[in-house]
């Protein structure tokens, strides 16, 4: 798939920003005044500019307001609605919070959970698609909600938290990885049962229909890059979870958590470019290219 | 409503024939054509006279090789568009509610006032039948010609999709597939017609019909019986000739230096 870099802003920043939301409406740390004003500030800055970067891949973005209208079916849909409800609650918590000097408990851990709803949802984006066998699996959205939780903590001083939450998250990525490498083979579609001629011998592509390329091949087909996909998995997991965590056992200094973060960030945002860049869609296959 | 219909009155759909595609994309070339200056927005092309030409269609023409454990390969031409399948992956997707499965004859259509363009209906489509207007930035799709099969204004022989009604092979078929007693039901029951990636259980509507095998004819040469070589050894008068002459000892074959090619340099024999 074509590694918009939009979208991996989107999936990165928003994941970050909403598992910090998530720490803050459970009260860890309870905070008010300045400082949840700041905390909050950074939470809200990193979901929304990931939700307005999201916008940026969109053909029609001022049409934007009709993707809250399908969440019967459509986990975009879902996103959208759960996101600006997490937004709306937390924004009333933070009030609380920053201007009134109280905690109005129940609305915080109801929109820790949105929170951790939205990042779900946003992995069920990719985790409901057939057609990209890597990404169907229940490990996808647990990945995304581990990332998620483990950045947020660090981000909201939440240390202990982070120490278990950055091994956990990185198992699950190395799992992750470890079943996508088999999973295309392993969900059996080939030009064999893409054509239906396979009973009858070797199927090979022949000739493209066109001589030029097509948004289908620009879109599905990408495969810039791949040669590199173990050094960037050995990078992603170095800046995102190793580093990160060897910092934690430093003594606390927000310059400390400055560099954790933004390392994490940097290997998160290396692990989302593989998630889409080494993602097969079946349509390759029409084209030989599987 | 991107729920899909649980039920749809006609199943409106292709039939395929593979056999009979001699792959001249005439059908790919109407439906452009057709669909360019009719439903939603035109279909355009970048840089069209250009050194990388790219552009929006709704069908397309493969070609595959197959290659049989024993025998030549043959080559097999395969059109593609949308299959309007019943268990449509590209409609739940649609978060504005812009692609929808009509309950009347079950086309897929998407509403292009309504679609902001995410492209994730193409995500979840694993035949490739979507593609996202680079000009207009909206999802473009087969529709069936729905804005020829009802057309009043028309022929009534015109009143099929542009790529049926201009394929010259007869390789395209249309009707509804919900009449067990329609051309396209009865034509791929007969042909035994196929879905394609049916492990992905779309539900597609249209069928393609696999091509038939081919003849294994014996090799029969009517010519043959009179070109094979006449009598290798020659006998009678001419046989007689040839031992006399072999038994002629040759100055070559006196020597024991004797080669082959000074046999022919010989001038006395």
């Amino acid at each position: 798939m074509h590694p918009a870099p939009s979208v991996i802003v989107f999936t990165t920043l928003s994941g970050l920003g909403f598992g910090m939301l998530a720490w803050l409406g459970l009260g860890f740390p309870l905070v008010t005044g300045w400082v949840a004003f700041a905390m909050f500030a950074l939470a809200y800055a990193l979901a929304v500019g990931g939700l307005l970067a999201s916008t940026f891949h969109l053909g029609h973005p001022e049409r934007a307001i009709k993707a809250f209208s399908q969440w019967r079916s459509s986990w975009l849909s879902r996103e959208g609605v759960v996101s600006v409800a997490t937004l709306t609650v937390m924004a009333l918590y933070a009030a609380g919070a920053v201007f009134f000097d109280v905690h109005w408990a129940l609305l915080g851990w109801i929109g820790a959970g949105l929170s951790l709803l939205t990042v779900f949802c946003t992995a069920m984006i990719y985790a409901q698609l057939d057609t990209v066998p890597r990404w169907k699996t229940p490990l996808t959205p647990v990945l995304f909600v581990l990332i998620s939780m483990a950045g947020g903590a660090l981000l909201a001083g939440q240390i202990w938290a982070a120490m278990v939450l950055f091994p956990v998250a990185a198992i699950c990525q190395v799992m992750w990885w470890l079943r996508g490498d088999g999973a295309f083979k392993l969900a059996g579609s080939t030009l064999a049962t893409a054509t239906g001629l396979g009973d009858r011998g070797r199927v090979r592509a022949f000739e493209p229909p066109h001589t030029g390329t097509n948004y289908l091949l620009r879109e599905f087909a990408f495969e810039v890059g791949r040669k590199h996909a173990d050094k960037l998995r050995v990078i992603a997991l170095t800046l995102g979870f190793v580093i990160p965590f060897s910092l934690l056992w430093l003594p606390f200094s927000y310059a400390v958590v400055l560099i954790a973060g933004l390392s994490h960030l940097a290997g998160i945002a290396a692990s989302r470019w593989l998630f889409f860049a080494q993602a097969e869609h079946v349509v390759g296959l029409y084209y030989g290219k599987r | 409503m991107t729920t899909l219909p649980k039920k749809t009155d006609k199943k409106l759909g292709l039939v395929i024939d593979l056999d009979t595609c001699v792959g001249c994309h005439a059908c790919v070339v109407s439906c452009k054509g057709w669909n360019t200056e009719n439903y939603g927005a035109p279909l355009s092309d970048q840089d069209a006279y250009g050194a990388n030409p790219s552009g929006t269609f709704l069908n397309r023409v493969h070609s595959y090789e197959v290659q049989p454990e024993d025998g030549p390969a043959q080559l097999i031409h395969f059109p593609k568009s949308c299959l309007h399948c019943e268990d449509a992956p590209c409609v739940t997707v649609c978060p504005t509610g812009a692609s929808y499965k009509r309950v009347e004859d079950g086309i897929v259509l998407v509403n292009e006032r309504d679609c902001i363009g995410c492209g994730l209906c193409a995500w979840a489509c694993p035949y490739g039948a979507r593609e996202l207007d680079a000009a207009e930035g909206v999802m473009k799709k087969c529709t069936l010609c729905v804005d020829r099969i009802y057309n009043d204004n028309l022929p009534e022989e015109d009143r099929v999709p542009a790529c049926v009604r201009t394929c010259p092979a007869g390789a395209r078929h249309f009707g509804d597939f919900a009449d067990p007693e329609s051309h396209v039901s009865k034509l791929s029951a007969e042909r035994e017609g196929m879905d394609l990636m049916p492990e992905l259980g779309t539900k597609p509507v249209n069928q393609y019909l696999p091509p038939r095998p081919k003849d294994e004819m014996e090799q029969i040469d009517v010519l043959a019986p009179y070109l094979t070589p006449v009598a290798e050894e020659p006998n009678g008068f001419l046989g007689w000739l040839d031992r006399a002459l072999d038994a002629i000892p040759s100055r070559c074959e006196m020597r024991s230096d004797c080669a082959v090619s000074d046999v022919r340099k010989t001038e006395d024999v």
